[in-house]
């Protein structure tokens, strides 16, 4: 049976007079992979935002496990985008996961048991039990991800908000991490939403896509997002979307810049 | 003169009361510049420390002119500078023209000051460079108290403040008030700076509240142990520096600041060389 993990209706996001996006709607069932997807600056990132409850909604009604954003933040586990994690260079990244399961206590805690054991079962979750006692200046793109998805599993979390965990990653890479994160989500029946720029390497995982563009959301599933009319509509201009010989897909704006989805 | 006796050197400097003065009230400073400096670092606000140490000097000088403790004066023009800085928040650190034109006009307030007391010059050199060998009893007092408020405080909120601080988009996430967290962070620095002026005086606040703190986090895998490392580098360049400014005409600020200044340039050629 289905259950409805993410509701949103006609969500409004504004920053002063300037709209993010608005008449936003999309749901998220228990389990499912979505793909959130649209040019720079459209907003994607907003979105999560929202979903934790940082932003608040102009308009519209946002339902999460039944709670309203903030009440639900503990069952999320979130993994932004981030740019300066590099300059605490000679960190373990197990601190950093701790932080995950700890962080927001008060007080102080010399040794504690329970976050350690708990530590090393994320850091098997994500493989990544050598990393275990390396600095993060040490790691590698794709190992930073695991452990930012590590940290992001050790709250027990229902959904997963993954901003562009794919950035930077080679092929490879890409496809290491997008199977370790649907097994995961499999074997622990965790909704994840990801961002990306690129749906090729995620297409035969992808349950839904959600398409902001324009100040727009369009969602469904591929076929029904993913095609000219659609597109066409939602960026009011003509669009056209190419599939090759391995059934990858490639947005083209006719008269305007290629797009790649 | 140096007696080359350790036991002695140390029985003959104990023996003076501004000596144990100094010792206990550099110990306790250079105890809390270590804790707050490992934030100072991970946070990225050394220039913030640099900002904060001379609007102290503004408002110490300005308790000179009226006859106050000079403690008085760095705790109130620090403390306003510090909640003003984390009012505005990360802008205000991204603004470094700003900031650093304040910090200047700071700087000339003091000198009007200074120059409107017609005091000693003696006093201006104690607040640029530092004088804890003239400590008072009050003052080693107030530092006292104000060094427990301030660990106090950063053990309630370790965790909260360690999470904030390594990795603010997920600690928002997950419910914390990041951005109260950082004005209260930027109090408590605020008092750090106003009584490790003392030791090391307002140019050079780094030599305690960054440095020492810098090199911890350099060679250190986790944040209690660069904690650690923080407070031993601090306290015993502080007790060299003191021991030998009670036998030779060096100030303790000096040594400090030398002492520290070679310890990072180890820990650099040490770091590079790992990654070599």
């Amino acid at each position: 049976m289905n259950q409805t993990i993410i509701n949103a209706i006609n969500l409004k996001v504004q920053y002063g007079n300037n709209i993010i996006w608005e008449d936003a709607s999309f749901k998220v069932e228990k389990g499912e992979f979505t793909a959130i997807l649209g040019p720079n600056g459209a907003g994607k990132s907003t979105l999560f935002r929202a979903l934790i409850g940082l932003i608040p909604l102009v308009n519209g009604e946002l339902t999460i496990l039944g709670k309203n954003p903030k009440e639900a933040r503990s069952m999320i586990g979130y993994v932004p985008q981030r740019k300066d994690i590099s300059a605490q260079g000679s960190l373990l990244a197990r601190e950093l996961i701790k932080l995950g399961f700890n962080g927001n206590k008060w007080g102080f805690s010399l040794r504690d048991k329970e976050v350690n054991s708990r530590v090393d079962e994320v850091l098997e979750l994500v493989d990544a039990t050598d990393l275990s006692r390396k600095s993060i200046g040490q790691l590698s793109g794709g190992e930073l991800q695991r452990i930012f998805l590590a940290q992001a599993l050790i709250g027990d979390p229902q959904i997963l908000l993954l901003d562009e965990p794919l950035a930077n990653l080679d092929l490879k890479r890409e496809a290491e991490l997008v199977g370790l994160i649907t097994n995961l989500a499999h074997k622990k029946s965790i909704s994840v939403l990801l961002i990306a720029h690129d749906l090729n390497p995620l297409s035969s995982y992808v349950d839904r896509v959600v398409y902001i563009a324009n100040k727009h959301f369009v969602s469904g599933d591929m076929d029904q997002v993913l095609n000219a009319k659609t597109l066409s509509r939602l960026y009011n201009s003509q669009i056209e979307v190419l599939k090759d010989s391995r059934g990858r897909r490639i947005i083209v704006g006719i008269g305007g810049d290629d797009h790649h989805v | 003169m140096f007696s080359f006796n350790l036991v002695q050197d140390l029985y003959n400097m104990w023996q003076f009361g501004f000596m144990r003065n100094a010792f206990f009230a550099g110990t306790v400073i250079a105890i809390v510049a270590g804790i707050v400096g490992y934030f100072v670092v991970i946070r990225k606000l050394s220039f913030a420390a640099h900002a904060l140490s001379h609007a102290g000097f503004a408002g110490a000088a300005g308790a000179v002119l009226f006859g106050l403790n000079p403690l008085f004066g760095l705790l109130a023009f620090t403390g306003i500078g510090g909640l003003t800085m984390g009012v505005l928040g990360k802008k205000a650190n991204n603004r470094d023209v700003q900031t650093g034109t304040v910090l200047a006009f700071m700087l000339g307030l003091g000198v009007l000051f200074i120059s409107l007391y017609k005091g000693y010059a003696n006093e201006t050199y104690s607040l640029l460079f530092g004088e804890i060998l003239g400590i008072s009893k009050s003052a080693t007092f107030i530092t006292l108290i104000a060094a427990i408020v301030v660990v106090a405080i950063i053990l309630i909120i370790f965790r909260k403040l360690l999470f904030a601080s390594l990795d603010e988009d997920v600690a928002e996430a997950k419910g914390l008030r990041v951005a109260l967290i950082g004005i209260v962070f930027m109090l408590l620095l605020a008092i750090t700076t106003s009584i490790a002026i003392q030791v090391v005086g307002v140019l050079l606040i780094f030599a305690l509240l960054v440095t020492p703190a810098a090199i911890a986090q350099r060679v250190t895998k986790t944040p209690l142990s660069a904690l650690v490392v923080a407070v031993v580098i601090s306290v015993s360049a502080t007790w060299i520096g003191l021991f030998v400014a009670f036998y030779q005409p060096y100030p303790v600020s000096f040594m400090i600041i030398s002492i520290v200044f070679i310890e990072y340039l180890l820990s650099y050629l040490y770091t590079k060389s790992k990654l070599a």
